[in-house]
């Protein structure tokens, strides 16, 4: 197969090929389109959700999946907010938001992991009982008041860019590499690909998935911090529906619900065009309510591309599961 | 109107690179016990999954009471009078015993509730067929001994009414108390008119339940006859057949082998094998034979830590070892190659490359990332040195024939340069050309000073590779042998008990 071909086969090929086409199409529909301050507003609105995702995809490519982060993001940030708003150093209760939402993602990750419980039902109770704590710890009020220097966290800019962005920049850069070629990383595609020949290639299988689910609390814990700091103030209700949204641009981004396959930059690009057509369709003046259909339509037509793709190159699903005939014994 | 209830005529049965069934004969007369025997990979499985409709045969006619008939699908053979009883159980566990005999034909009012009582009725009937009043038929199936379960899949097979009844290897996991009474009822089956089609690895099962029988070989039919007329004799030299050849390569001088390089001593799992002593020394194959379910593949797991040992020593290189994953046993030099390579083995939708990285990343990595050009170099080296079909480089293992597939695997193992290889099946569901490319490449690798453990069902395999054999059954090593006075009947006597006591 040669370079250019390999290339084009690529997720992030064709995710990075629709993003540059809206981007065209739309910088034509509207002069405000490419406006540096639509731009930055539109990078800033997928910086918390892309942070995630950067955890996220290390994950889905190991075969985990995770419901409770959008909780994980309310509460650290009703957490840490507490925390500042009762007078304890404004760097322990930031370490102590991230040691929370990292604590949050081990135990999600002991259960899976360790007790083998299926890690959908592991984390939608995750995302039940952390909502209910942020709900417990809020009261049901916006906790607010929150010192300067810690909403420059996410308040802050660099050469007139917001601090969310930077991070997730940052976050999104090193995680691209690391899982692409850190081989402690690279395991987790072979735990997504088959875990129990994973497990006999000597890969620390269990060891690996609790990781990956720490991982995600952890990420999901900084993007809490860095919400709370840019609103100003923690919310009951932040990062409602998060999960949702950091889990399809992993998709959309070229990784599956089998695990074993997705890139960072891809999840990247993935969050990116759910902003752009959110963006777009705002600046069309196409009605609100047809963006969350449009999302949908996108995760949908991106994984049937797909799906067609590998049909396509690969054997048809028949001839292959009649590929070998049937054998008279197992074990042994 | 003809004798025989079910006749098969000259099936045939390819899939990609394998030829399963090659004009295949088998005649089932009514009311008889009909016997299916064949080394593994014979094609009895394709064979029943033929007459049961699961595959359309290539060439061949199917004929049922002198009419040709075609199964178009399982539950065509299933109307037309044709029922299987499945080696691994299809039963529904959290449901009870009476809805799982009657899965698929519940009683039901005109408003689409199920007749619970008629249901219950109808299943103590079932039961009584086989002296079984005492079970309430509304127990749930998963509370039910493996023997008591597998009685409900018979009933649940013959709750059709068929006139053909397929088991196969149902004793597998009964024991001797539940066999005799599993034999009682076929007999009571067969009295009824039902045909019964035995597939079983015991010859000795077929010597006491079977009135006639069939031998398959490599695809082939071979011959059939009234078990009366025969003794196991026969049936082993017709079964085995070929003369041992040299696709399995010239046996090396036991002189030329190195110390001893790993040993076993009293090693056991709980429920699964006990008292394993072992030795194998540098440079030689050793065969571990046996029936399935002997605790072969048991064994050779716990050696690689995958489900370690809990009693007994392990020494490598005169090393106490104690491997308790198999991270730890790479990590000593031990590889072991699945006896199953899809499941267990593989990452089917990673190329060749990926899949002979798997166990080395950190030998083709520099520092903490792993290094493209080292694991391009190691693909390269697997697809030259083992002759991997080339075009495949970039594709999903998947896509490749099952012999590429191994070699997939032989050349990830044999690239961690292991001291101890255990293989298990080796060449199960490969061609005849890869499998002597296989032989050749465990030939060598012994060569260069690796122990080798294969453990196989293959008979001639295992009497054609091994330098020595240790037969398991029950989960106990029953004999050692050395390779080259071993026959099938020594090995067979071993791990049938033939000679002792017996038990499951």
């Amino acid at each position: 197969m040669n370079w250019l071909g390999r290339v084009t086969r690529q997720r992030e090929f064709m995710i990075g090929a629709i993003v540059v086409v809206v981007c065209i199409a739309m910088s034509f529909a509207s002069p405000y389109f490419l406006s540096s301050g639509n731009i930055l507003a539109l990078l800033l609105g997928l910086s918390v959700e892309a942070i995630i995702a950067v955890a996220m995809t290390n994950l889905m490519v190991s075969g985990g999946f995770d419901m409770s982060v959008g909780s994980i993001v309310a509460f650290t940030g009703a957490a840490t907010a507490t925390l500042i708003v009762a007078r304890v150093p404004l760097l322990i209760s930031v370490v102590a938001g991230l040691a929370l939402g990292a604590a949050i993602g081990l135990f999600n990750g002991f259960i899976i992991g360790k007790i083998g419980i299926n890690p959908f039902v592991t984390t939608l109770s995750s995302l039940s009982l952390f909502r209910g704590l942020t709900l417990f710890l809020t009261r049901g009020k916006n906790i607010s008041g929150l010192p300067d220097a810690f909403k420059d966290i996410g308040q802050a800019t660099l050469m007139g860019i917001q601090t969310p962005i930077l991070i997730a920049a940052v976050l999104i850069i090193a995680g691209d590499f690391t899982l692409r070629r850190f081989r402690f990383f690279r395991q987790s595609y072979y735990i997504g690909g088959n875990e129990r020949g994973a497990r006999l290639s000597g890969i620390a299988v269990d060891r690996l998935k609790i990781l990956a689910y720490t991982l995600t609390g952890l990420f999901a814990g900084l993007a809490g911090i860095v919400l709370t700091s840019r609103l100003g103030a923690a919310s009951m209700t932040a990062g409602t529906g998060l999960e949702l949204r950091v889990i399809t641009a992993v998709i959309i981004g070229g990784a599956s619900l089998q695990g074993g396959e997705g890139t960072v930059f891809g999840a990247f690009l993935g969050s990116l065009l759910m902003a752009l057509i959110t963006n777009a369709l705002t600046l069309l003046g196409v009605d609100v309510y047809w963006q969350t259909f449009v999302i949908g339509a996108t995760l949908l037509s991106a994984v049937l591309i797909d799906q067609l793709g590998k049909r396509r190159s690969q054997a048809a699903p028949a001839a292959r599961i009649s590929g070998d005939p049937p054998r008279a014994a197992t074990g042994g | 109107m003809t004798d025989y209830i079910l006749e098969a005529r000259g099936i045939t049965k390819s899939f990609p690179g394998v030829k399963a069934l090659d004009g295949v004969n088998l005649r089932l007369r009514r009311g008889e016990t009909h016997a299916v025997v064949g080394e593994n990979g014979a094609g009895k499985s394709t064979l029943m999954m033929v007459l049961t409709g699961v595959y359309r045969p290539d060439e061949g006619q199917i004929l049922m009471d002198g009419r040709p008939v075609a199964f178009h699908s399982h539950q065509a053979a299933v109307r037309q009078g044709v029922s299987i009883v499945y080696q691994e159980l299809s039963l529904v566990p959290s449901l009870s015993i009476a809805e799982n005999i009657f899965t698929n034909t519940q009683p039901v009012s005109s408003l689409g509730f199920v007749r619970r009582r008629e249901l219950l009725d109808r299943a103590r009937q079932s039961l009584a067929l086989f002296d079984l009043e005492s079970l309430d038929p509304a127990t749930l199936v998963r509370s039910l001994s493996p023997a008591n379960q597998q009685v409900v899949e018979i009933l649940k097979a013959i709750s059709t009414d068929p006139s053909v009844l397929i088991m196969d290897e149902p004793t597998s996991s009964l024991t001797d108390l539940e066999i005799a009474r599993l034999f009682d009822n076929i007999r009571r089956l067969t009295a009824r008119g039902i045909a019964c089609l035995y597939i079983s690895h015991h010859l000795s099962e077929i010597f006491e339940i079977a009135d006639t029988v069939t031998v398959l070989r490599d695809g082939r039919f071979v011959c059939d006859a009234a078990v009366k007329d025969i003794d196991e004799d026969f049936l082993v030299s017709n079964m085995v057949g070929r003369t041992i050849s040299d696709i399995y390569g010239p046996r090396r001088q036991a002189s030329s082998f190195g110390p001893v390089r790993f040993e076993a001593r009293a090693l056991g799992r709980a429920g699964v094998f006990a008292a394993a002593n072992l030795r194998v020394r540098s440079g030689e194959i050793v065969g571990l034979a046996g029936l399935v379910g002997a605790g072969r593949t048991e064994l050779g797991r716990a050696i690689f830590g995958a489900e370690p040992a809990d009693t007994g020593a392990m020494f490598l290189d005169d090393t106490p070892i104690n491997p308790r994953s198999p991270r730890d046993a790479i990590g000593l030099g031990i590889g072991y190659l699945t006896e199953d390579r899809k499941t267990q083995g593989l990452f089917l939708d990673f190329p060749v490359r990926s899949n002979v990285a798997a166990n080395r990343l950190k030998r083709l990595s520099r520092g903490p990332l792993v290094s493209e050009p080292l694991v391009e170099q190691a693909a390269r080296l697997a697809v030259r040195e083992y002759r991997i079909a080339s075009g495949a480089q970039g594709k999903p293992v998947r896509t490749l024939s099952g012999g590429n597939q191994q070699k997939v695997l032989i050349a990830a193992w044999i690239g961690i340069e292991p001291r101890l290889l255990i293989v298990d099946e080796p060449t199960r569901g490969v061609d005849v050309g890869a499998r002597s490319e296989i032989y050749s490449f465990l030939r060598s690798l012994a060569a260069r000073g690796t122990a080798i453990i294969m453990i196989s069902s293959d008979l001639s395999e295992i009497l054609g590779m091994s330098d020595r054999i240790y037969v398991m059954k029950s989960g106990r090593i029953a004999g050692e042998i050395v390779g080259a006075d071993a026959s099938e009947e020594s090995v067979i006597a071993l791990a049938t008990g033939a000679a002792g006591g017996v038990s499951k």
